[in-house]
């Protein structure tokens, strides 16, 4: 037990509460906000089971933006797809024991890195490149991309170049789990490697990473268009029919 | 009023997407609402001491009370899929004509008032201060939207540019900066009906004057009855039928329509407009307070349904809407949808054989469909989704011999605005107009060259009147533009054996 040990305790702590509360307050403030007319951009489907297959098909293969820019999509598919591998092989470093489907993913997820950090770097490119992208890139948009990429690259960096202790890392995961804070490995690239992670959770809420939260609670999509065989009312749209 | 003058884009032998022309529209502006303009629909006449305050107070509220701005303030991440999806951003090249970057113009100023980011990071994010110089570029940019939802198709998050461009519209309204256009239309529809300002009596004398025009032209007593209480049908439709060419060959395609079908059906004179430019303005209580007076006019008459003619918008405030605004519609035949269009209940006698028709009357016509962008993005029809695409194009070919779609990617959820919808259709944006008619130009050009087509159908009113406008300055002849209903018009046989 040392300092270093305990000041990253803490920063995940710290990290995860601010993510879970900040995301779920977002989430809140969405659900809360009323839709008052009903705008799904149509074609739509005209049923709930259609809806929860069009936001499917968003979630899953980012339907709409493979219609608007196929090299937007390969891209950015091809990052969140390889993130989402990346993460799950990572549930390894926070289970005992492991479950089977995250020993299955390890070898893909341990690939699935070159890909995300591929994706990302293709990303950036755009935002050179594409003189339409170039113009409404802000800082924050290139930083985003600096942030992912640089966990991606020191996430790969140590697993294909520069081992660390992970068996110690993983004692520390499991440890926080419970509360009781084990030694953390003094190594500057995994000290890196996990900053920027709680980095990424901490500016979540506040950020452009809301997108995830916000395609699920966004009306033009998650609407059914049944407009004319169902009424659609919002509290404060309803108090205008009692004046 | 004269316009400065510009240049009209050229067709080229493709569309290409233009490089940026920043500032290239800064200058197009709409006139201003005069103060009793403003005031006799409920605004503040003009910007005065304090506007600031009071802006963000609206914002504020309407981030409170539409979950669709609220979300979409939040969403974007910059991707640029919807950059080149915006037609006046494709006929301008000013990169604030694109969706992303017109939604930035509110955007920045959401982050500086209300969110952690944008208070303590502004430069990060790209926040800024409402001051009078991005006032102004609101002023500029949000009148250069016409609501027409192409840009929310394409979006991964489905983000709505025509919901960010409603609710600063309602902003700048709200701090007494409005648009003459739209915001005398309204005063108009309130004070006489209907958007043209047509009194009663002028309307009365017009329709019979239709009976006489068209007993002439074919021979049979198609009647145009106005406030007739007891008929069973309530048409509803853009006052522009009244008056306007080619809008008025339609309205004597509806008429022919109920008279073949011997459906009695009566106009009203109190609800004697389809249009409601509440949507444009983006204001709940216009938009439901001009909705109301069709359900009193239906009530008054005794009518069993309620049918709307060829408008765009009008038909997604009606289709989409109504049923919350003013519903529900009791009295009226539930056999029927509430509303139905105009073009629902065409197609529905064509199916079941009701209509006959002699094609060969529109044989010199060559005919393509431009599908009106609240109708294709914000609307359906029948009982299928894309039923909105089916049917009209269905019609056209129960009547004519000859259609061409255009290229796959300007037409159905992809089709281009015609560059004056969404309260923009007025002389003091022509510049953009006739740049935002681009590309559905090049679209045009296309089967104009492959197939010939000299007739584009389209259903809405809008569309009629801004291409009638527009289409000379791309060389072609204005009467290329006319409705689905002229041609039903054209082609249906009245009191003739079958």
């Amino acid at each position: 037990m040392n300092i270093l040990s305990v000041g990253y305790a803490l920063l995940f702590y710290a990290a995860t509460a601010i993510f879970v509360i900040g995301v779920g307050h977002k989430i809140r403030s969405y659900a809360r906000t009323p839709a008052p007319l009903p705008i799904p951009t149509t074609p739509a489907p005209t049923t709930t089971a259609g809806v929860v297959l069009r936001l499917t098909r968003e979630v899953v293969f980012f339907e709409s933006l493979f219609r608007s820019s196929k090299w937007t999509w390969v891209f950015g598919w091809m990052f969140h797809a390889a993130l989402l591998l990346v993460l799950l092989r990572h549930l390894r470093y926070v289970q005992q024991p492991v479950w089977t489907p995250v020993v299955f993913v390890q070898f893909f997820g341990t690939y699935a890195g070159f890909a995300m950090a591929a994706g990302l770097a293709g990303l950036w490119a755009r935002r050179f490149l594409v003189d339409r992208v170039r113009y409404i890139s802000t800082p924050s948009d290139h930083l985003h991309l600096a942030l992912l990429l640089a966990i991606a690259l020191s996430g790969l960096t140590l697993r294909f170049v520069a081992h660390t202790d992970i068996v110690a890392v993983k004692a520390f995961m499991l440890g926080l789990m419970r509360l009781d804070i084990q030694p953390l490995p003094a190594d500057p690239l995994l000290l890196l490697h996990l900053t920027l992670v709680a980095l990424l959770l901490i500016v979540f809420p506040i950020s452009k990473l809301l997108h995830a939260p916000g395609l699920f609670f966004s009306p033009t999509r998650n609407q059914a268009d049944r407009a004319r065989e169902q009424r659609h009312v919002a509290a404060w749209a309803a108090a205008l029919d009692k004046k | 009023m004269a316009t400065a003058k510009f240049e009209t884009p050229r067709i080229g032998p493709y569309p290409v997407i233009p490089l940026l022309v920043e500032g290239a529209m800064a200058h197009s502006k709409p006139f201003v609402a005069s103060a009793q303009i403003q005031q006799a629909i409920g605004f503040p006449g003009e910007l005065t001491e304090g506007w600031q305050e009071r802006a963000l107070a609206k914002m504020g509220e309407l981030l409170a009370k539409y979950r669709s701005l609220r979300v979409y303030m939040d969403a974007c991440v910059h991707c640029g899929a919807c950059s080149d999806k915006c037609h006046y951003f494709l006929g301008t090249g000013d990169p604030r004509n694109m969706p992303v970057a017109r939604q930035d113009l509110m955007r920045a100023v959401y982050r500086r008032y209300f969110t952690f980011a944008g208070k303590h990071f502004p430069k990060l994010v790209g926040a800024v201060d409402l001051t009078k110089e991005v006032l102004d570029q609101w002023w500029s940019y949000y009148n250069q939207c016409s609501e027409c939802r192409r840009c929310s198709v394409f979006c991964p998050y489905g983000i709505d540019t025509a919901e960010v461009t409603m609710a600063a519209r309602e902003i700048m309204d709200s701090v007494g900066l409005g648009q003459k256009y739209a915001n005398e239309i309204i005063g108009k529809v309130h004070r006489i009906g209907n958007n043209l300002g047509i009194p009663e009596p002028a309307l009365a004398d017009t329709l019979q004057g239709l009976e006489e025009d068209t007993k002439e032209e074919c021979g049979v007593d198609v009647r145009f009855p106005l406030d007739e209480a007891g008929a069973e049908v309530l048409l509803v439709t853009p006052s522009a039928d009244f008056f306007s060419e080619p809008h008025v060959e339609s309205l004597i395609g509806y008429a022919k329509v109920f008279h073949a079908a011997g459906i009695s059906w009566t106009l009203s004179s109190k609800a004697s407009e389809a249009g409601n430019f509440g949507l444009f303005i983006g204001n709940y209580e216009q938009m439901r307070k001009i909705s109301q007076r069709v359900k009193d006019a239906a009530q008054e008459l005794g009518v069993k349904r309620i049918v709307i003619g060829e408008c765009g918008h009008a038909w997604r405030v009606a289709y989409s809407f109504w049923n919350t605004l003013i519903g529900p519609f009791d009295g009226l035949d539930p056999r029927y949808p509430v509303p139905q269009h105009i073009c629902e209940l065409t197609d529905d006698l064509i199916q079941r054989g009701a209509l006959k028709f002699d094609r060969d009357r529109n044989d010199d016509r060559i005919i393509t469909f431009h599908d009106s962008c609240n109708v294709a993005r914000g609307s359906r029809m029948g009982d299928m989704p894309g039923g909105q695409f089916v049917i009209p194009r269905r019609i056209i070919r129960a009547v004519a011999h000859h259609f061409h779609d255009m290229a796959a990617g300007t037409t159905h959820e992809a089709t281009f605005c015609c560059g004056g919808g969404g309260g923009l259709l007025t002389d003091d944006l022509l510049e953009l107009r006739v740049k935002g008619a681009l590309p559905r130009m090049e679209a045009l050009k296309q089967v104009v060259d492959a197939h010939g087509v000299n007739y584009m159908a389209t259903i809405c009113a809008i569309c009629k009147a801004q291409f009638s406008k527009v289409l000379p300055y791309y060389g072609f002849d204005m009467s290329l533009v006319g409705g689905v209903h002229q041609l039903v018009g054209r082609a249906i046989r009245l009191g003739e054996p079958h």
